[in-house]
């Protein structure tokens, strides 16, 4: 009764990817070698190929992908057409690039405080205004921008 | 079954403590999260064909909107109150639901998911309950903008009931823990709750409960689960010896695997030809073979049925099915369909109006622990190369990028209508939610 579960059986998912399985008519006598003995050395030196999920996406749960329209971040790196990386987990702070939502508009910018407190958006393109948030307004922080992609080519 | 708790460790035998947490009007929350035009402002999620409401939000729910009712009832008040409608989007759902039930699965030492929406959690030995429950609470809803209530006690009837009281009392703040009453104030709160909100009970049995002077969940709390049993069920029974925080349903951590794999859609309009009826079965059949495929499981027996609308009197009424048993388990979708079509073949009236068919997969067994059959032609090496094949390439992209010929290539009349249905903005690079920058 008392005996705890492996975390490895909470965690396992039922889904079990189909190019992993054996093939079903294998004979198991002949199917595979045994290893006896000493294990491989190489065994230690297998690695995996590079993965742009680990880079991009520390904590996917809480990861999204949005695409950018217009050009008042362009000094951020951020520009019209680009895809960012948000990721709603990291505590919002000043200067951080923000998803905000503000009266049903989502928007990037940038994160600052005015003087009294008030948070403002700002733009990184001096053509556009700072967007002081009035109170009242439905305001939001939906994430933080962690990565700005910008296409440079096509394949 | 009791976990090792990772939490600080209070005595050798804690008491059982299981949180129930619940996604507040799960549908609408996650159309929601990408559109935040509909914050503040009535929402209602549509059932397939967009026909009646099934998620509705707080907003709609104030303006007196049943759950279930048709939207052409409801469309006036798209005008007077500023009523939205979305169709239902299940692939949206579905990702949204993966990411609160890891999050939730990864603050408890134990997890059993409930539904879409809903999940129990292992909360025995955790020395703050309250405080985790507030944090997973806080959690869910930053990082996926969801928003949940956390309901706690100590049998999984009784986290149900103080789930429902997280939702119903403003004090609560959205987290309840029911054991941290004394029982005078249980028995005042429970005197207060009609006895259908108890789980499982239904308005059948509750009706029946309120002739026999059982009104509130006390009453049913203070019931003889044995004398409950003779004149209802053993249930019902259970579900009293439960609300008195006796353990009868265990928390099952792993999923039973599944029994059976369904697909089936109404039509967007009525269809009468044979072709028709044979592509949208065939388009059914992908799908369920592709489900199959993913749960590593393979068919033995497959079931095909179309009727016509039973709710147009005019029409003449039919409805057909065929169980077709399949030689030997497989989950090949060129097998499964020649054998659907086999199926509706014979099933096919001429003249009929359909509005709605389906197929459905039985006898599932794990691909892995399949019998020979002596004289039959199982799935072969290359059958199963090809499906995953194909099932890579619908996966990067999109469904039914490479299909089934005879699913048809011209427009199909019988697909779902999804007229007001939201981008998939979580599984298709060409639909990302945009943001102005």
């Amino acid at each position: 009764m008392n005996t705890p579960i492996p975390n490895a059986i909470l965690r396992s998912s039922s889904v079990t990817p189909a190019a992993s399985l054996p093939p079903a008519f294998s004979l198991p006598m002949f199917g595979s070698r045994v290893p006896a003995g000493f294990p491989s050395p190489a065994e230690d030196y297998i690695e995996k190929e590079l993965d742009a999920n680990e880079l991009l996406v520390t904590n996917p749960a809480a990861t999204y992908f949005v695409k950018v329209s217009g050009q008042s971040m362009r000094g951020c790196w951020v520009r019209d057409g680009d895809i960012v990386v948000v990721d709603c987990s990291i505590t919002p702070r000043r200067g951080m690039v923000v998803v905000a939502v503000l009266d049903g508009e989502m928007l990037v910018k940038q994160l600052d405080v005015g003087s009294a407190g008030e948070p403002l958006l700002k733009p990184s393109n001096a053509r556009y205004p700072t967007i002081t948030v009035q109170e009242g307004q439905d305001f939001l922080i939906w994430g933080i921008v962690t990565w700005s992609l910008h296409r440079q080519a096509h394949s | 079954m009791v976990f090792a708790p990772t939490g600080s460790f209070v005595s050798d035998s804690p008491k059982r403590l299981i949180a129930l947490v619940d996604c507040n009007n799960f549908y609408v929350s996650c159309e929601r999260v990408f559109d935040p035009r509909l914050r503040n402002r009535p929402v209602v999620v549509l059932s397939n064909n967009d026909g009646c409401a099934v998620s509705r939000s707080q907003e709609a729910k104030d303006l007196g909107i049943k759950m279930g009712a048709p939207w052409f009832e409801l469309r006036h008040f798209e005008r007077s109150h500023g009523l939205v409608a979305r169709s239902s989007n299940y692939a949206l759902y579905g990702l949204l639901s993966n990411r609160v039930m890891s999050i939730l699965r990864d603050m408890a030492p134990g997890q059993e998911v409930y539904s879409i929406d809903e999940s129990f959690l292992e909360m025995t030995g955790i020395a703050d309950p309250l405080a985790l429950g507030r944090e997973m609470r806080a959690r869910v809803l930053q990082w996926t903008h969801i928003p949940v209530c956390v309901g706690m006690a100590s049998t999984k009837t009784r986290a149900k009931l103080a789930n429902h009281i997280a939702k119903k009392s403003l004090k609560c703040q959205g987290t309840f823990n029911l054991e941290s009453l004394t029982p005078e104030q249980e028995d005042r709160l429970l005197g207060k709750i009609e006895v259908g909100q108890v789980w499982g009970v239904g308005r059948r049995i509750s009706d029946k409960l309120s002739r026999m002077g059982i009104l509130t969940v006390r009453d049913l709390k203070r019931c003889d689960p044995d004398a409950i049993q003779d004149r209802f069920s053993v249930v019902l029974a259970r579900t009293v010896s439960e609300l008195q925080g006796i353990a009868c349903l265990s928390l099952e951590e792993v999923a039973p695997p599944k029994k059976q794999i369904m697909v089936s859609r109404s039509f967007g309009e009525l269809i009468t030809t044979e072709e028709e009826l044979r592509e949208a079965v065939v388009h059914y059949v992908t799908r369920a073979s592709e489900k199959l495929r993913q749960e590593g499981l393979m068919a033995q027996t497959l079931m095909v049925f179309a009727h016509s609308n039973p709710y147009r009197e005019e029409d003449t009424q039919y409805r057909g099915a065929r169980v077709i048993p399949l030689v030997t388990p497989t989950q090949d979708t060129r097998k499964l369909i020649a054998a659907a079509l086999t199926g509706l073949s014979e099933i096919y009236v001429a003249g009929i109006l359909y509005k709605k068919a389906g197929v459905m997969l039985t006898d599932l067994v794990g691909q892995d622990i399949q019998q020979e059959d002596l004289f039959a032609v199982s799935d072969s090496e290359g059958s199963k190369r090809l499906m995953q094949v194909l099932d890579t390439i619908n996966k990067h992209h999109g469904r039914g990028t490479i299909a089934m010929a005879a699913s048809g290539l011209n427009e199909q009349r019988w697909r779902m209508r999804t007229d007001l249905k939201s981008p998939a903005y979580l599984s298709q690079w060409k639909e990302l939610r945009i943001a102005k920058g």
